[in-house]
C-alpha cells in the first residue's frame, strides 16, 4: 500500500500510525520526568553507595535533586491529568459516553480477549498453540498502563506526604511519614524495576523489537511489521476498510535519528539505574 | 691657771731630770735583783713620760699612763702576768723584752689567732703580720663593749683597714685578693649602717672574717669560704630564705651549697648595697675571655657569649654565675669549676621539678640523646620571655618548636607508636593552630595549653594532662563553660553510672584535627564517632531522610546533636533533654518551623526491622516487599518464558520480511495495477 510522491517521482513505503500525537509527547514526557525521579529519589534509598552520593553531587547537592525531583513529580502528576483530559476529550469526540469509551473493543480495560491472549501466550511459550493474534492491546500493555494509575496514586500520595510533613502531621499521627517513607521507596523500587526491566523486554528488548521499538516516540510503524505484530487489530481495519486511515507517510531519516538517540539515551539510563540498583541492593547493602 | 699648769710643767721637767739622773744610774748598775717587781716597781721607771727603749735600733716609747691602765680591763693584774720573762729580773730589767703574752689567759684566742693567717704569717716571722697588740692596744685594752675600745665594732673598720687600705704594705706586698677593701666597705650598706648611722649591730669586718682565726676564702674552714660563707650571713640574717624562697628552695640553701649560688655571687663582698644586684662579680670578668668570637672549648665548641644577646634576653638581670652558679670566684681562674650544663631549676624550681617527672626529663634522666633540655626549648643566653614575639616560646612559635622533634619523621616523632600522626600538619590545619598561626590568636590552646609546658606525659599517664581522666579540665582550661555543661550530662559519670568508657573531648573532636563543629566535615563525621558506641541508633538513623542526606555528604539535615544537644545531651527522661516530652517540639522546630506535637511523632530512629517495637513500619516494609517479590515473580516468569519463544519468532519474522521483500515488486506493481483501474 504505497504511494507516489507525484511531485518527485519517489515512491514511499507508507507506515500505519499507531499513536497519536498526545500519545507520544506524554510518553517522552514520561520518561523524562519518570527517569528524573528515579536518579533523584535514588540517591537518598541508596544513599550507602558510592554512586548515589555523586549522582546526588552531579544534580547539585541533595536540596537541588529534591528541587527537581518534586518538580517532575508535578510534571509527571501533570502528564497523568492531561491523560486523563485528552481522554475526556476522546469521549466527547468519539465514545459520547464514558461507558462507551471504557468498554469499548480498543479500551484499555482488561476484557475476555486479554485473559485468552495470556492464556495463548502461555501455551505459545510452552510451545503448545501458535502465537495469540494479539489486537490493539496486548495484556502487558494494559498492565504497564494501570501500573501507571497505581504508581501515581501510591507514590503521589506518600510524596506529598513526605513533601509536606508538617502539614500532613496536623492531621495524621507523626508515624505515617516513616510509613509513607517505606511505600514512597519501595513502591519506587517496584515502579523502577518493573519498567527497566519488564516493560523494556516487553517493548525494546524482546529479539523481535531489538534493540529497540521506536513506535511510541514516532508513532508509526511499518505496515507488514504492524500487521504481523498485531493480527487481529490488522484484519479488523481491513475488513472494516479502515486501515487506509491510519496510513501516514514515514518520518525523515533525521527525525528517527534524533528519536533513536533519544531512545539509546533512555534505554541506557533506565540499564544503569537497574545495574546500580543490582549492584546496591547486592554488594553494598548490609 | 694657764700660768700655774706652766709652772707645774716646768716642775715637772725638773723633777724628771732629777729622777733621770738619780734613779737610772742606780737601776742600770744594779745588777742584783734584790726583790721582787710590783707594779709599783715598774712603775718608779714607765710612768715616766720621757722613758723610752729601743729594739733593733729602733727607739719607742715605754710610758705606761698608770691611769689608762687602772682603766682597762686588765686593772688589778700584775704586769708580770703578761710580761713574764721579767719575773725576777734584774732591776732595771734587761732592754729585749718580749713581747707581752696574752696566751696564760687568752689561750682560746690565741689559739684560734694561731690557727688564722695571722697568726700563722707571725709564725713566719712576716714583719707585717699582726699581733694581739695591733688590733687591741697594750695597757689601754677597754671592755669590747666600751665604745672607745679599739675593737669596739665601730672601731673595728679603722683597725683592719690600717692594714687593709689602699696603699698600706699588706696590701700592695701580700696577696690580697679584693681591693679598695675599706672604701667599698664603707659604702656599703653594713659600712652605711655601722658608720654612719652608728648602728653597732651593723656587719663589720670581723662579723663575717671572725676576730681572730681569720682565714683566706679559699681555706674551707674560713667562715668566708663558698661552703661557709651562707651560714656566716645568716648569723645575722636569719630566715633569708624566705626573702630568697622564689630562688631556693628551703634547706637546700646550706645542705647543698655546691649546687646554689651563695650570697656572694650576687651580693659582691665589701659592695653589698641595698639594691637589686645586676651583675655580681663576674659578669664583666667573664666576658674577658667569653666576649672573644673565636673562644673555643677544648673539643672545639665555640665558647662565645653575645654580650648583645645577654642585653636583650629576659636573664639580662641576672649574672652569669647565677646560672653557672659552680663558679668560684677565689680560684685563678673563677670558671675551672663550672660544669657543663646549667640547672635552672636552682632559680626555676617548680618548673625544674615539672620537668623531672615529664616525659621530657625521664628521658633525660635515662641520658637518653633525644632528650629535650630547658635549653632546647628556651635557648641559653638569649632566653627570652614567653611573652616576646621573637621568643621560640611565643605562642605562635610553639608549635614549629615542638614540631622540631615532633614533626613527621623527627626524632621524636620517629620514636612515636600511637594514633596520633602528622600532628603539626594536622594542628596547624586545626581551628586551634588556624587560630594561633593564621590569625595570630595568641590565647588559641597551642601545644602547651593541652600538654603543658614542662610537664608533657603520655596520655597513658594517670597523671598527664592529656589522660582521659583530665582531659575534661585540661580543656576546660578554656571551654569552662562546655566542662560545665559535660560534667552534667549523660557523658559524665556523674549521670551515668557505668564501668563502660565514657566519652571525653577528643573522642569527639579528636586531637589535633579539632574543627569548627558547624564545619561539613565534622558534622558528618560526628555520626560515625557517636555511633562508635550507639551502634544501632547511629545505623537506624540512616535509614531515615536525616541519616540518607547525611550520608551522601551533605551537613544541613539533623545530626545527633542537633536533637540530642551536644554537651548537654541527657537521657529522654530526664525533663531537661532536648528531647523530652517538655522539649521535644521545641527541638524540632530547630528546623521544621511548622512542627507540631503530632509531628514530633515521627519515629527519628525507626527501622522496620522491629516487629515489636515498629510493627506498623515492619508490616508495611514486607507488605510492599511481598508485592514486589511478586510482580517481579510473575513478570520474571513470563518475560523467561517469552525469551525463546521470542527468538525463534524473530527468525521467522526475518523469514516473512524477506520473503516479502522479493516479491514486492510483483506485488507492488499488482496493487497499482488495481488503484489504476
Amino acid at each position: 500500500m504505497d504511494s507516489y510522491n507525484e511531485n518527485s517521482k519517489v515512491k514511499v513505503k507508507m507506515q500505519f500510525q499507531r499513536f497519536t500525537r498526545l500519545n507520544r509527547v506524554l510518553h517522552i514526557l514520561m520518561i523524562v520526568s519518570f527517569i528524573s525521579l528515579a536518579l533523584t529519589g535514588m540517591t537518598l534509598k541508596f544513599s550507602y553507595t558510592g554512586w548515589a552520593a555523586i549522582l546526588s553531587h552531579l544534580f547539585g547537592g541533595f536540596e537541588s535533586a529534591g528541587y527537581i525531583h518534586r518538580f517532575f513529580a508535578v510534571v509527571m502528576v501533570s502528564i497523568f491529568i492531561i491523560h486523563i483530559i485528552g481522554l475526556t476529550k476522546l469521549k466527547k469526540k468519539e465514545y459520547k459516553t464514558w461507558k462507551a469509551l471504557l468498554f469499548n473493543h480498543d479500551s484499555m480495560l482488561f476484557n475476555k480477549k486479554d485473559l485468552k491472549d495470556f492464556i495463548g501466550s502461555i501455551k505459545w511459550f510452552l510451545g503448545k498453540g501458535e502465537r495469540p493474534q494479539y489486537g490493539r492491546w496486548t495484556y502487558w500493555e494494559k498492565f504497564d498502563y494501570f501500573a501507571v494509575f497505581w504508581g501515581i496514586f501510591v507514590i503521589g500520595s506518600t510524596g506529598i506526604t513526605l513533601w509536606f510533613p508538617e502539614i500532613l502531621t496536623s492531621v495524621f499521627p507523626g508515624w505515617v511519614i516513616n510509613v509513607a517513607t517505606i511505600i514512597h521507596s519501595d513502591e519506587a523500587l517496584l515502579a523502577t524495576g518493573f519498567i527497566f526491566t519488564v516493560h523494556f523486554f516487553n517493548t525494546h528488548l524482546r529479539p523481535e523489537k531489538f534493540p529497540m521499538d521506536i513506535v511510541i516516540f514516532s508513532g508509526r510503524m511499518p505496515l507488514e511489521e504492524f500487521r504481523l505484530d498485531r493480527p487481529a487489530e490488522y484484519k479488523e481495519l481491513v475488513e472494516k476498510g479502515e486501515l487506509e486511515n491510519y496510513l501516514v507517510e514515514p518520518y525523515p531519516e533525521i527525525v528517527l535519528k534524533a528519536i533513536r538517540i533519544f531512545g539509546w539515551i533512555a534505554l541506557s539510563l533506565g540499564l544503569s539505574i537497574i545495574v546500580w540498583i543490582i549492584y546496591a541492593m547486592i554488594f553494598v547493602y548490609k | 691657771m694657764k700660768k700655774i699648769t706652766a709652772n707645774r710643767n716646768a716642775d715637772m721637767r725638773l723633777y724628771k731630770l732629777f729622777y733621770l739622773f738619780l734613779i737610772i744610774p742606780v737601776w742600770l748598775f744594779n745588777s742584783i735583783n734584790l726583790y721582787a717587781q710590783s707594779n709599783s716597781d715598774c712603775m718608779t721607771c714607765h710612768s715616766d713620760k720621757t722613758i723610752t727603749g729601743k729594739i733593733n735600733g729602733h727607739t719607742f716609747s715605754v710610758y705606761i699612763d698608770e691611769k689608762k691602765l687602772a682603766a682597762s680591763v686588765h686593772n688589778g693584774n700584775q704586769c708580770t702576768d703578761c710580761h713574764a720573762d721579767l719575773v725576777n729580773s734584774d732591776f732595771p730589767h734587761k732592754t729585749n723584752v718580749a713581747p707581752a703574752q696574752c696566751v696564760p689567759c687568752h689561750d682560746d684566742a690565741q689559739k684560734l689567732y694561731s690557727e688564722g693567717i695571722h697568726g700563722k704569717a707571725v709564725a713566719k716571722g712576716d714583719p707585717l703580720a699582726p699581733r694581739c697588740q695591733n688590733c687591741h692596744g697594750s695597757h689601754e685594752i677597754l671592755p669590747v663593749k666600751d665604745i672607745r675600745s679599739a675593737v669596739a665594732p665601730i672601731k673595728i673598720p679603722f683597725v683592719c683597714g690600717s692594714c687593709h687600705r689602699e696603699g698600706t704594705k699588706v696590701q700592695i706586698q701580700r696577696h690580697i685578693p679584693q681591693n679598695h677593701i675599706l672604701e667599698n666597705y664603707t659604702e656599703s650598706i653594713h659600712g652605711v649602717g655601722l658608720l654612719q648611722k652608728g648602728l653597732s649591730v651593723a656587719a663589720n669586718c670581723a662579723s663575717c672574717h671572725s676576730d681572730h682565726k681569720i682565714l683566706p676564702p679559699t681555706d674551707p674552714q674560713s667562715t668566708i669560704s663558698r661552703k661557709n660563707i651562707s651560714a656566716t650571713c645568716t648569723k645575722c640574717h636569719q630566715e633569708i630564705e624566705v626573702v630568697h624562697r622564689k630562688i631556693i628552695k628551703g634547706k637546700l640553701w646550706e645542705q647543698a651549697p655546691n649546687t646554689l649560688p651563695v650570697c656572694t655571687d650576687c651580693h659582691v663582698p665589701h659592695k653589698i648595697k641595698d639594691v637589686l644586684y645586676k651583675e655580681s662579680v663576674a659578669n664583666q670578668d667573664c666576658l674577658s675571655c667569653h666576649g672573644r668570637t673565636n673562644l673555643k672549648s677544648g673539643d672545639g665548641r665555640s665558647m662565645f657569649v653575645d654580650a648583645a644577646k645577654l642585653q636583650n634576653s629576659v636573664h639580662v638581670n641576672i649574672s652569669c654565675s647565677q646560672c653557672h652558679n659552680t663558679v668560684n670566684p677565689s680560684l685563678m681562674r673563677p670558671c675551672t669549676g663550672i660544669s657543663p650544663k646549667v640547672d635552672c631549676s636552682i632559680c626555676h624550681a617548680d618548673e625544674g621539678d615539672q620537668y623531672s617527672k615529664s616525659i621530657h626529663g625521664q628521658l633525660f634522666a635515662k641520658q637518653d640523646p633525644n632528650a629535650p633540655t630547658c635549653e632546647d626549648c628556651h635557648g641559653s643566653h638569649e632566653v627570652l620571655a614567653k611573652v616576646n614575639p621573637a621568643s621560640q616560646t611565643f605562642p605562635t612559635n610553639i608549635p614549629n618548636l615542638c614540631g622540631t622533634c615532633h614533626r613527621t619523621g623527627e626524632k621524636a616523632a620517629v620514636r612515636y607508636h600511637g594514633t596520633e600522626h602528622n600532628i603539626i600538619a594536622n594542628y596547624t590545619e586545626s581551628i586551634h593552630g588556624k587560630g594561633l598561626m593564621k590569625s595570630g590568636l595568641t590565647i588559641t590552646a597551642t601545644c602547651t595549653d593541652c600538654h603543658t609546658a614542662h610537664m608533657e606525659l603520655p596520655h597513658s599517664d594517670p597523671n598527664s594532662s592529656v589522660n582521659r581522666k583530665n582531659i575534661a579540665a585540661t580543656c576546660g582550661k578554656c571551654h569552662y563553660g562546655i566542662e560545665k555543661q559535660l560534667e552534667n550530662s549523660v557523658h559524665s559519670l556523674n549521670i551515668t553510672k557505668t564501668n563502660k568508657k565514657l566519652p571525653v573531648c577528643n573522642d569527639c573532636h579528636s586531637a589535633h584535627q579539632i574543627t569548627r563543629t558547624d564545619a561539613t566535615g565534622f558534622r558528618l563525621e560526628i555520626m560515625t564517632i557517636c555511633g562508635n558506641c550507639h551502634k544501632q541508633y547511629a545505623a537506624s538513623y540512616f535509614e531515615t531522610y536525616h541519616g540518607q542526606v547525611s550520608r551522601l555528604g551533605y551537613s544541613k539535615t539533623a545530626k545527633c546533636w542537633d536533637c540530642h544537644g551536644s554537651h548537654d545531651i541527657l537521657p529522654v527522661e530526664n525533663p531537661k533533654s532536648h528531647l523530652s516530652f517538655q522539649n521535644k517540639v521545641q527541638t524540632c522546630k530547630k528546623c521544621h518551623e511548622g512542627a507540631t506535637r503530632q509531628f514530633a511523632g515521627y519515629f527519628t530512629h525507626a527501622t522496620h526491622h522491629e516487629p515489636v517495637k515498629y510493627p506498623i513500619m515492619f508490616w508495611t516494609f514486607w507488605s510492599m516487599t511481598g508485592l514486589l517479590v511478586g510482580t517481579f515473580f510473575i513478570a520474571g516468569i513470563h518475560t523467561l518464558l517469552w525469551l525463546p519463544r521470542s527468538l525463534q519468532y524473530r527468525k521467522e519474522l526475518k523469514k516473512i520480511l524477506s520473503e516479502n521483500s522479493d516479491s514486492e515488486e510483483k506485488k507492488d506493481d499488482q496493487i497499482s495495477d488495481e488503484k489504476i483501474e
